[in-house]
């Protein structure tokens, strides 16, 4: 294994980080506590962990709907990201934006995005912007199962790859675009395959283990900073919640879920780490009751945050 | 000033601001060796090289959205369309994603880019060539919207909107490129939200833009023959708009003609229409009237197309019906 006990360590944090905020955010939005609606990544946490895991901040993501764990993986701030969430003015977007809104341009998070294929021209355009700089800066472009199937992240892939950028297009499948099953959706059983069409690499990994996508990860990124181009890495993968909360999910059955719960990808780390001396039972304790505790200021600071003014509406339109 | 086409104009702009600022860069559709679908960005490609004068597929998704990435990470890129009616497939990368990530954001990030796209009729390009867009884009908070009329307006206003931290849509008409006239040699900018009173009059307003700018004059010089003294001003952007200038002049004039080549229902000259009726209605002795293109897509056949621009005849109708 290539990854140091501190790194690794660190990323059983950050499924930790994202497992409990996530938590807690299905808990206020069933309370009322929250305006909008929300996409939880809950079961996914090994797919943005393990993709992070070999970036920097001078490193870039473009995110998708369901951001909120890429932007805890790329070292997003709980506070600001808890009082976007609740509208505050002290959030990251002033409030502006949302839960899927959020940007942190010092860490290279290039933006959470309501539109399912949305990020896959940006992606391109901050591939663009290293490869034109010659910095050796990596943007990673997350998206799902459903974006796959969107002409803009087909045209991302092919330009990319036809510029050779340093691009990797990470894509979570979990199995749904909302409702529609990927059986109904695509003729192909792997979206890597569509890689080929576009002369890259194309990995499928199991997206519940967080250092199965560290390693294709990595690999791509180094391919990419190497100057190589672009990957396009799947990650299969299963939300366990619906497509936004208070979605029933009538679309699929219990029985699926139970099976997906049961590769759960944390405690699958825990056990490899504690297996392999990693981690002893005390110290996974310790972290999640320091986890708890890091969540626990985040919600009091969104919560004692005060709303934005309306008087800041039409502050931001333009620079 | 020497004399220039508007095409020529646009092209110093380009290969000046390139000169000025390495992060200025041209990404779109054969604007490379080709010189672009319209030659705008001829010899470009000779003095830059690829690497700041990129061909791309046909994508144009992508172009505007990479674009927006590229200027979200720090650069000013200059993508073209080789005609505004191509930004119907990539409208969401504009419209969702570079006008809205600033304030999405709040205020985080900087989109300073500029997407040039030729528009109008008369070429016979029919109706997916043909259009002229500038209301959809001023409808979209977060972009400015410039419509360059003469050579020198297309040469301040590209240089203004490449130093634009802010997405700014060039609308060129592709009728003006040979225009010939006055550009300022050097240094040359032209403000946003500054209109230019081009002709100075007395008895009625006429608010003109891109090509129609110059119909209008033509129209304005044959009503002077008939005793009408027409005002014709420029707005040169639509967002922002120098709307102070349009209704200071109403209140002189007392009379309000709107002309443009945009179609006429919920077209730009609505949004002036509205602002004078709210700002000077009680300066007006006469109804605004637009003229405008018909509500029908732009026709192919040369009489058919020829019926659906406005023009100098139905600019002065417009203006005897109130005057």
């Amino acid at each position: 294994m290539s990854l140091s006990k501190e790194k690794m360590v660190a990323m059983f944090k950050t499924m930790n980080r994202i497992r409990l905020f996530e938590t807690k955010l299905q808990e206020f939005f069933a309370a009322g506590r929250i305006p909008g609606f929300v996409h939880l990544y809950i079961g996914e946490e090994a797919v943005a962990t393990g993709a992070c895991a070999s970036l920097t901040d001078t490193d870039s993501i473009t995110s998708t709907h369901r951001g909120h764990g890429h932007l805890i993986a790329k070292g997003g701030n709980l506070k600001l990201m808890m009082a976007e969430i609740f509208g505050k003015s002290s959030g990251y977007c002033k409030g502006k934006g949302g839960s899927m809104h959020i940007a942190d341009f010092d860490l290279g998070i290039l933006g959470a995005n309501g539109i399912v294929g949305g990020g896959g021209p940006l992606a391109v355009g901050a591939g663009l912007a290293a490869k034109y700089r010659k910095t050796k800066d990596v943007t990673v472009c997350f998206f799902g199962d459903g974006a796959s199937n969107q002409g803009t992240t087909q045209e991302a892939l092919n330009l990319a790859s036809a510029w050779k950028l340093p691009v990797v297009f990470v894509n979570e499948n979990n199995g749904y675009g909302i409702s529609c099953p990927q059986c109904k959706s695509m003729a192909v059983t792997d979206i890597a395959d569509r890689a080929a069409a576009y002369d890259m690499p194309g990995v499928v990994v199991d997206g519940n283990d967080v250092l199965a996508v560290y390693e294709a990860v990595n690999e791509a990124v180094k391919r990419a900073r190497k100057g190589e181009g672009p990957s396009l890495i799947e990650c299969k993968t299963y939300r366990w919640r619906g497509h936004f909360e208070g979605d029933a999910c009538t679309y699929r059955c219990d029985e699926e879920l139970k099976e997906w719960i049961a590769k759960d990808p944390i405690p699958r780390f825990e056990e490899k780490l504690v297996e392999n001396g990693v981690l002893k039972a005390d110290g996974v304790a310790r972290i999640k009751a320091e986890l708890a505790a890091e969540l626990d200021e985040a919600i009091a600071f969104a919560e004692k945050s005060p709303l934005p003014e309306p008087s800041a509406l039409l502050d931001d339109v333009y620079a | 000033m020497a004399k220039k086409t508007y095409l020529q104009a646009l092209n110093e702009a380009l290969g000046s601001e390139m000169e000025r600022d390495e992060r200025v860069f041209i990404i779109g559709e054969d604007v490379g060796r080709f010189g672009g679908c319209f030659g705008v960005t001829q010899g470009l490609f000779d003095r830059f090289g690829e690497a700041r004068v990129m061909d791309t597929p046909i994508t144009e998704s992508v172009i505007v959205g990479a674009a927006a990435g590229a200027a979200a990470s720090g650069l000013r890129p200059v993508a073209e369309l080789m005609f505004v009616d191509f930004i119907g497939v990539a409208l969401d990368q504009l419209f969702n994603q570079a006008a809205k990530m600033r304030f999405m954001f709040g205020g985080k990030a900087k989109v300073p880019m500029v997407l040039r796209m030729p528009q109008g009729a008369g070429i016979g390009a029919a109706a997916q060539h043909s259009q002229s867009l500038e209301a959809w884009f001023m409808h979209i908070p977060g972009l400015k919207v410039a419509i360059p009329a003469t050579p020198a307006d297309a040469k301040g206003l590209l240089v203004s909107a490449i130093r634009d931290d802010n997405p700014v849509i060039f609308l060129e008409h592709k009728l003006l490129y040979g225009l010939e006239g006055e550009v300022p040699e050097g240094e040359y900018t032209v403000p946003f939200g500054q209109a230019n009173v081009a002709r100075e009059g007395s008895d009625v307003t006429i608010v003109a833009t891109s090509k129609m700018l110059h119909t209008a004059l033509c129209a304005a010089e044959t009503l002077e023959k008939d005793g009408i003294k027409a005002e014709v001003i420029d707005p040169r952007t639509l967002v922002p708009l120098d709307i102070e200038t349009i209704v200071n002049s109403v209140k002189k004039t007392h009379a309000l003609v709107l002309a443009h080549e945009a179609v006429g229902f919920a077209g730009p000259g609505a949004e002036i229409a509205a602002q004078v009726a709210e700002k000077a209605f009680d300066y007006l002795d006469a109804p605004i009237i637009r003229v405008a293109a018909p509500f029908c897509p732009v026709p192919f056949s040369p009489p058919l197309e020829q019926a659906y621009i406005p023009n100098e005849a139905s600019i002065i109708g417009a203006v005897k019906s109130i005057r």
